[in-house]
């Protein structure tokens, strides 16, 4: 049962990534790829019918975690304190931009709101990267669970860690990086014209950041976290997902090359899928690794709700995630094509 | 620690209120715009159809902030009240993650189909959208309350051995009895809500002598919805409530009405100040034996007052409960009357013309705000110093670990914030009203 609950929060993060990515993609590139007031309402218009629902995700994805390790959630979330509030602030900012750009018609207003979309979704890119960073990392638990991390001390990985330091920095920018050829490959699908040529640009561009950073990731998790190999070693099949993210990578250098863009994005979304997966499968059972005594780490046995709750769980949580595919379905439906100006929207 | 406690429970206070200001109208106007749509589609008439799409734009602004205000709300449940959340996830998580899954998926993809979705969509299933966002709306309400009802009346839990709850049923958590009348108070109070500012938008255009076809109807949906929905949150939703109290919470009970000692035939005071020192309520105005007849519906019946509670039972903050419970109360009494009296003049047909009670309804708008705020406080500062009634402390909630210069830090961060938002709101929402429903009406 908590594994079921692990894979569920898994794919619930995963989801936000891919679905949520794809817009902070948007906004990464927004004031690159989108010069003048036409331009950049179409790059808003693309993302404005999806964009809240997509981030519906990640509160679903908390109220899930909060749900199944109540534990977890509370240790997480007070530990990381105020890199948490800063994101906040930081998602509020943004949204705001998004909404509500459109209802004064000033340049400078436009302008003010499209730095703010820009700037927020840049720094939530690294934030997330960063927040992976520090969960395959490790943090500074007691006994009880509980910790709480500065923004940064030493920019050493230690024990007594802060949020950043020069590990969790390079999954900054993995996250920036991927989620910047995300976006370009969503605004390729979604514009036409000069959006759609600088957006493929910006891809093929990014894509070479992404296989850096990537790499570099890689070689460091292994020095930092060897364990994480373990479970690879133990069952083969665990393979398939770091698997299905390489396929990815190579679909993202293919199609941007050929022009297909719904393609290549289809592409990025498994890279992203298939790396969020070989994570979560190499942290398993932990699930917030102690950097000060292994003992002391998070697993999904130590930080579970009760087995009845669980249960129940599962019955409503199934019959909400059909209902909510059955929304996203018809949605992505009624405003599929390609983004036209007129009166309605931004 | 004293401070750490008093900082979280400032910014949990002051995070929860501001948010509550945007649900509240979301909910209210969600089923005014569905009831505008629907006479539209019944009689064909366009300025129902204008008076919706103008009515869903200030919608739109409104439910923008309402999210991005709402999600910092779930996330303190872990930042600020982590022992609380360890202690309480097993069961109050059931209910925060159902309102993820089902209502916020639900209102949120649906708002982008009502909101965009007009050229593309046909009558009815515009209409469909409209209906869909105000369901979830409501639902999202009713999961919120679901939570909150727990806090303030535990049911369906075990005690697991490591301390912590656990759910034991999960309809006993969602059927709560204490759900029911909370549930409904609030639905109606965000009526409440919506039907003043409606009504004030309405007599706005009339006053201003400008888009006036508008105003009639703004002021005739407003007044009608208003009368109605003010007097139910007096009976039975209200009535309901204290009686809830009586049964469950009656320390609670005691120091909102100021009764500070048991009595048999208790008075209902309506002014007057408590003393907590004295333990005594001065300069007292009030009607006799009534509480004891609203609580017990006998006139002599006994009423508990705080004496008969220990002292580290009574709420902590009394006059501070005791003044938002009366200006709620006293607020809710002066819309029955000032609903009453619209809804006469209306009915009498004179109401348009009556400019002196037209200005009255222009500027009523702010106070169910007032309301809606003065009862939760009500709710929150009754069920101290219990976190969850009877069974932890709210002392024992906070997040140990997280100092109260880390707090202090981000409550000022989230006050600064919020103060822009708040500037951003007004200004929108009056510029959308000063633009006005024919320029919505035109450019479409
Ligand atoms: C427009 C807003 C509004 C108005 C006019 C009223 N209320 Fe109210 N009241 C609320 C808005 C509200 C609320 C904000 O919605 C609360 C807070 C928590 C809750 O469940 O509803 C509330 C709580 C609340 C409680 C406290 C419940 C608790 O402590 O858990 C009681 C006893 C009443 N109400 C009773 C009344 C009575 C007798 C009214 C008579 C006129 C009244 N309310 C008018
Ligand atoms: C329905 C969902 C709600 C939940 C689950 C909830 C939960 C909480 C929690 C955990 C606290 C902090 C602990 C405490 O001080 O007791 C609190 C305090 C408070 N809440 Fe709520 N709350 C809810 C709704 C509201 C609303 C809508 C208001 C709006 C006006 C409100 C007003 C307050 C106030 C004023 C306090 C401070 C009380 C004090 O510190 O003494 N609450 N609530
Ligand atoms: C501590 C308590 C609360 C938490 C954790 C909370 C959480 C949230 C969150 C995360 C959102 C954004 C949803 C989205 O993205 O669509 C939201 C919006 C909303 N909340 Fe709250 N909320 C709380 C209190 C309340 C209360 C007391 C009510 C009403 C009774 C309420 C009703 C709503 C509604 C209707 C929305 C939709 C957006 C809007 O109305 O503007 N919430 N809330």
């Amino acid at each position: 049962m908590e594994i079921f609950w692990f894979c569920v929060i898994a794919f619930m993060l995963a989801m936000y990534v891919i679905l949520d990515g794809f817009d902070l993609g948007a906004g990464i590139l927004h004031l690159f790829v989108a010069k003048n007031d036409n331009e950049r309402r179409t790059v808003l218009n693309a993302i404005g019918p999806v964009w809240d629902g997509n981030e519906v995700w990640i509160l679903a994805a908390g109220g899930t975690l909060y749900f199944a390790f109540p534990l977890l959630y509370a240790s997480s979330f007070s530990g990381f304190y105020l890199p948490l509030m800063i994101v906040l602030w930081l998602m509020m900012l943004r949204g705001l931009g998004i909404e509500l750009r459109h209802h004064i018609n000033n340049p400078m207003w436009k302008t003010f709101w499209d730095g703010s979309f820009a700037l927020g979704s840049t720094l939530l890119a690294i934030f997330l990267g960063a927040a992976l960073g520090n969960v395959v990392r490790g943090v500074p638990l007691n006994a009880d669970g509980y910790f709480f991390e500065p923004l940064w001390t030493s920019f050493t990985v230690q024990p007594e860690a802060g949020i950043l330091d020069w590990f969790t920095v390079i999954m900054g920018l993995v996250g920036l990086s991927t989620l910047t050829v995300h976006g370009a490959n969503y605004l390729a699908m979604k514009t036409d014209g000069d959006v759609q040529t600088r957006s493929r640009m910006i891809g093929s561009f990014a894509v070479w950041g992404v296989v850096l950073t990537s790499v570099a990731a890689l070689i460091s998790a292994t020095f930092i976290r060897p364990e994480i190999w373990n479970n690879y070693s133990e069952h083969w099949w665990g393979n398939i997902f770091p698997m299905m993210g390489l396929l990815g990578l190579i679909g993202m250098f293919l199609y941007n090359r050929k022009n297909q863009d719904t393609k290549a994005f289809l592409s990025s979304s498994l890279f992203i899928g298939g790396m969020l997966a070989s994570t979560a499968f190499g942290l398993f059972p932990n699930v917030l690794p102690a950097s000060t005594d292994p003992k002391f780490s998070l697993t999904v046995y130590n930080t579970a709700a009760s087995s009845y709750g669980l249960g129940v769980g599962i019955v409503w949580w199934v019959i909400g995630m059909i209902l909510a595919f059955g929304y996203f379905g018809y949605i992505f439906y009624s405003f599929r094509g390609k983004v036209k100006l007129h009166s309605e929207g931004y | 620690m004293e401070d750490a406690l008093f900082l979280h429970r400032l910014q949990f206070a002051f995070t929860i209120s501001f948010h509550y200001l945007f649900p509240q109208l979301t909910m209210g106007l969600g089923l005014l715009i569905v009831i505008m749509k629907g006479i539209a589609l019944k009689t064909g008439n366009e300025f129902y159809n204008n008076s919706a799409r103008f009515w869903a734009k200030i919608f739109a602004i409104n439910f923008a902030i309402g999210v991005v205000t709402g999600i910092p709300m779930e996330f303190q449940f872990g930042t600020n009240w982590a022992r609380f959340s360890t202690f309480a996830g097993g069961v109050i998580g059931q209910t925060l993650a159902m309102e993820g899954v089902f209502a916020f998926f639900l209102e949120s993809s649906f708002l982008g189909l009502f909101l965009f979705g007009e050229k593309r969509l046909s009558k009815r299933m515009h209409f469909f959208a409209a209906f869909m966002v105000f369901a979830g709306s409501w639902l999202s309400g009713y999961f919120i309350i679901a939570t909150n009802a727990w806090m303030q009346h535990p049911v369906a839990f075990d005690v697991a051995p490591n301390g912590s709850v656990s759910l034991a049923s999960f309809w006993g958590l969602l059927l709560n009895p204490w759900i029911i009348w909370q549930y409904l108070h609030n639905m109606i109070g965000s009526v409440v809500t919506a039907s003043f500012v409606v009504a004030s938008v309405g007599a706005y255009y009339l006053l201003a002598h400008r888009d006036e076809e508008y105003g009639k109807i703004f002021l005739r949906m407003g007044v009608i919805a208003g009368v109605i929905s003010s007097f139910l949150m007096a009976f039975p939703t209200g009535d309901g409530q204290g009686k809830n109290l009586a049964f469950h919470q009656p320390a609670t009970l005691a120091a909102m009405e100021g009764l500070f000692k048991t009595e048999h035939g208790a008075p209902l005071v309506l002014i007057g100040q408590p003393d907590i020192e004295k333990k005594r309520l001065d300069n007292p105005i009030y009607i006799p034996n009534m509480l004891s007849f609203l609580t017990y519906n006998r006139w002599g019946a006994e009423v508990k007052g705080l004496d008969a509670f220990p002292e580290k039972d009574h709420p902590t903050n009394i006059p501070l409960l005791y003044y938002s419970y009366h200006i709620m109360v006293g607020l809710g009494t002066m819309f029955i009357t000032l609903m009453l009296g619209a809804t006469f003049l209306l009915w009498k047909k004179k109401l348009f013309e009556m400019r002196s009670i037209l200005w009255m309804l222009m500027l009523a708008f702010p106070f169910p705000y007032i309301a809606n705020t003065a009862g939760w406080t009500t709710a929150e500062l009754g069920r101290q110093p219990w976190l969850v009634y009877g069974l932890m402390r709210t002392a024992d909630g906070t997040s140990e670990l997280v100092s109260s210069g880390s707090t202090m830090f981000t409550l000022l961060g989230f006050a600064g914030m919020y103060f822009i938002i708040g500037m951003l709101f007004i200004l929108l929402v009056l510029k959308t009203i000063n633009a006005g429903p024919h320029q919505t009406a035109n450019s479409h």
